[in-house]
């Protein structure tokens, strides 16, 4: 089998396994005060400080939740509603048009529900955010806006975002920035306080940890409503028990990931450089989405995104997952029934263009072996898909 | 050889499917999203009824061990399906959206992009045969769809498989059963699939808005309507009539005319037709050619008549032998030799020995 889908989760690592395996017959609420709790509260605060130390965060910072989705509906919301509670003009969000749709639709959702206007960034033909479309967003909305969230990379063309600059500018208005990173850790160098956002989405599963598991890091004078209410036990920002095994696989995996950052980097960047070049000698008339430069400062190391033209990108899935190979039509949340990916129409691609797309991530377990077998697919599934793409416009 | 299976979350699908395994086929299970309901800002929400279906039929994929997607046909089924309906209402005709899905969707779009796409053949649950490349009624005379089936050509049954055809849908749910597939006691779906809550009349007048006109009898006004495209010939219920016939007895839609805005009403004797004339007649082999004896059938699981059947210049006549009651324009007759279909047509016109001219749709 050829797993080609590591941005959608990738397989945990064995420290991770281990780490995590050894916690889970523990019995232990981590806010019980007897000596079972106390146990499970030592784990929960080291893997805190493992984690902090791995992102660039103080542990203060970190507010454990069940994943990306979860953060990213608390980043927006939470920080929304606190903004908006202190100065009721700040009721204005500033988000790029590429974001995940977990900020997308939380945005979108304030917009119907909670009275908010909405700016979105508009990116270029790669996906990035031009600093200077924030600032004129800034200059015209100073005093409605209530926070920014740009995302850290692009779940499916891979485009990283110049996020330490649009922060500063933002701190100029004195915004504040929330930045979606669950596709960055590991892949790309990345350090909370050194970017200064004032806050950042992880996840587990994105870099070898487990799924169901990941935390927002929230800056200390960042005020953020919570979304779940309870016992309080996440800095009175988020409720519910803490998931100590959990916490204890997402915490070491995340440790390694960024400690073998640049080595992975290099190594993913080496094989996707390659794919691509032998997909487009293959495939001559197949489209390269995202940067098209491959840079390790504009791109994920692993991500390469093609668009076939005259093939239906559920299509091409279905042949390549029966020969073995598995990829992606675009961000996993709207597969299953094929839409046109919002990421490639804000890059200014047509709707046949955003409908014929795969998204190929390579992820740690990911070799020569895995490129090798997609190569000496891709062209007769290509061939094949275009005669499908003819019948079914028939 | 390679089998797509359209699973659309029933238990017929799922024991067709299953049964295409069991015959050793590889097969690929395939669900077609054919609503696509007004997005909010989720891309991919649909109604909850058909993401129930898809994850119904993804279980029993589960199950079966075979892969399983979901096609997006929606844009396609809109218009080949829906957009004809509301437009075959509009223009006083009653159209058969399932015999059109069979006909446009389900045995061309899909099939034509699954043999593309390296397969030999789609499998569905419809209750029908196919022996030697000709398609037969079902051995279930209740279940029986070969009239909605009664449209495909001899090449679009050539990748047909319709695995249930041989079998009792009692059986059918006892194997689902046995099988463990959890769809085995689902109810079985009735209504049109696209208008959910069953009132097709409500649809129209949202869809086409109001067309109020006459409902006539012998020439005379004897009530209104609020749109033509609501009523069909042979219809008795919603007619609203104030006044009773003089003779007391029910009446019936006879004609329903959107042009003049017109609906006339008569007596039930005045329904019965015995002979009708179909445009776009479909073979299930060569044309036939000269007077043919077979037996007509109008609608699904209607009443079947002796008839004989000329087909002149590409326009069907065809002359019950016993007349038939409550014919409409734009419903097909399928026509049978025994238990084989051997084609079908789209009614234009129907006419009674009476001689009285009716149900002729103004241009």
């Amino acid at each position: 089998m050829t797993y080609l889908d590591h941005a959608a989760a990738t397989p945990m690592l064995p420290a991770a396994v281990e780490a995590m395996t050894a916690h889970l017959g523990s019995a232990g609420n981590a806010s019980s005060l007897h000596a079972s709790g106390r146990r499970a509260r030592r784990i929960v605060e080291e893997s805190r400080e493992t984690l902090a130390g791995a992102l660039g965060a103080r542990p203060g910072e970190i507010v454990f939740t069940a994943g990306g989705t979860e953060s990213d509906n608390l980043a927006v919301k939470g920080m929304y509603w606190a903004r908006r509670a202190a100065d009721p003009r700040r009721c204005r969000i500033l988000a790029s048009a590429v974001e995940h749709h977990a900020v997308l639709d939380s945005v979108l959702w304030l917009a119907e529900h909670e009275g908010a206007l909405i700016t979105w960034l508009p990116v270029d033909e790669t996906g990035r955010v031009d600093p200077a479309a924030l600032q004129e967003a800034l200059d015209a909305f100073a005093d409605e806006v209530a926070l920014i969230s740009v995302q850290w990379a692009n779940n499916e063309i891979g485009t990283l975002q110049p996020v330490a600059e649009l922060t500063e500018i933002a701190h100029g208005y004195d915004v504040p920035l929330h930045t979606d990173a669950v596709q960055a850790v590991g892949l790309v160098p990345l350090d909370f306080a050194a970017s200064g956002v004032d806050a950042m989405t992880v996840t587990g599963h994105k870099l070898g940890g487990p799924i169901g598991v990941g935390a927002l890091l929230l800056g200390r004078g960042v005020d953020c409503v919570p979304l779940l209410h309870g016992g309080g036990q996440e800095r009175d920002v988020r409720s519910g028990t803490l998931d100590v095994a959990g916490i204890v696989g997402f915490a070491a995996a995340a440790e390694i990931a960024v400690k073998e950052q640049p080595e992975r980097a290099e190594r993913l960047a080496g094989l996707r450089d390659d794919l691509v070049r032998r997909l487009l000698e293959v495939v001559p008339d197949a489209l390269l989405n995202g940067d098209p430069t491959l840079a390790p400062t504009r791109r994920l190391p692993g991500n390469a995104h093609f668009s076939f033209p005259g093939c239906e990108g559920d299509s091409l899935l279905l042949l390549l997952d029966a020969r073995g190979i598995e990829c992606s039509t675009g961000s996993a949340c709207s597969a299953g029934v094929a839409r046109p990916s919002h990421v490639l129409l804000a890059t200014g691609a047509d709707e046949e263009r955003a409908r014929s797309s795969l998204r190929f991530s390579l992820g740690h377990p990911s070799t020569r072996t895995d490129v090798d077998a997609l190569i000496a697919a891709i062209g007769p599934v290509t061939d094949r898909a275009r005669g499908a793409g003819v019948a079914s416009r028939r | 050889m390679k089998v797509l299976a359209a699973m659309s979350g029933g238990v017929d699908s799922a024991v067709a499917a299953a049964r295409a395994v069991d015959a050793g086929h590889d097969v690929t299970g395939v669900h077609l999203a054919l609503s696509a309901t007004p997005e909010s800002y989720r891309s991919g929400a649909r109604g909850c009824c058909t993401l129930e279906d898809a994850r119904d039929a993804r279980r029993a994929a589960d199950l079966l061990g075979i892969p399983f997607y979901v096609w997006d046909l929606a844009e396609r089924f809109r218009a080949d399906v829906v957009d004809d309906f509301v437009a075959e209402y509009a223009a006083g005709r009653t159209p058969n959206p399932c015999l059109r899905c069979n006909e446009r969707i389900k045995f061309a779009a899909v099939a034509d992009r699954a043999l593309a796409l390296g397969f030999d053949a789609v499998a569905t649950g419809h209750y029908a045969r196919i022996v030697d490349g000709a398609l037969y009624r079902a051995v279930d005379p209740s279940k029986d769809q070969s009239y909605v089936l009664g449209v495909l050509t001899a090449e679009q049954l050539r990748s047909a498989m319709f695995p249930l055809g041989g079998s009792l849908k009692s059986d059918v749910r006892a194997e689902a059963q046995r099988r463990g597939l959890q769809v085995a006691a689902k109810p079985d779906s009735h209504d049109v699939c696209f208008i959910p809550d069953g009132d097709t009349a409500g649809y129209l007048a949202r869809r086409l808005g109001a067309e109020p006109g006459d409902i006539i009898e012998d020439g005379r006004v004897v009530g209104a309507h609020h749109g033509a495209y609501a009523y069909t010939v042979g219809q008795r219920r919603g007619l609203r009539l104030g006044r009773p016939a003089a003779d007391g007895q029910p009446r019936f839609v006879l004609d329903v005319s959107p042009v003049t805005r017109t609906v006339t009403v008569g007596p039930a004797a005045a329904l019965d037709v015995d002979g009708l004339t179909g445009t776009a007649p479909r073979w299930c082999g060569p044309a036939p050619g000269g007077a043919l004896r077979l037996l007509a059938q109008v609608r699904a699981h209607g009443e079947v008549v002796p008839c004989r059947a000329t087909l002149t210049d590409g326009e069907l006549s065809v002359a019950l032998e016993s007349p038939l009651r409550g014919v409409a324009p734009g419903q097909a007759v399928v026509l049978y030799d025994g238990d084989r279909v051997v084609g079908s047509a789209t009614i234009r016109a129907t006419s009674r020995a009476g001689d009285l001219p009716l149900a002729v749709p103004r241009p």
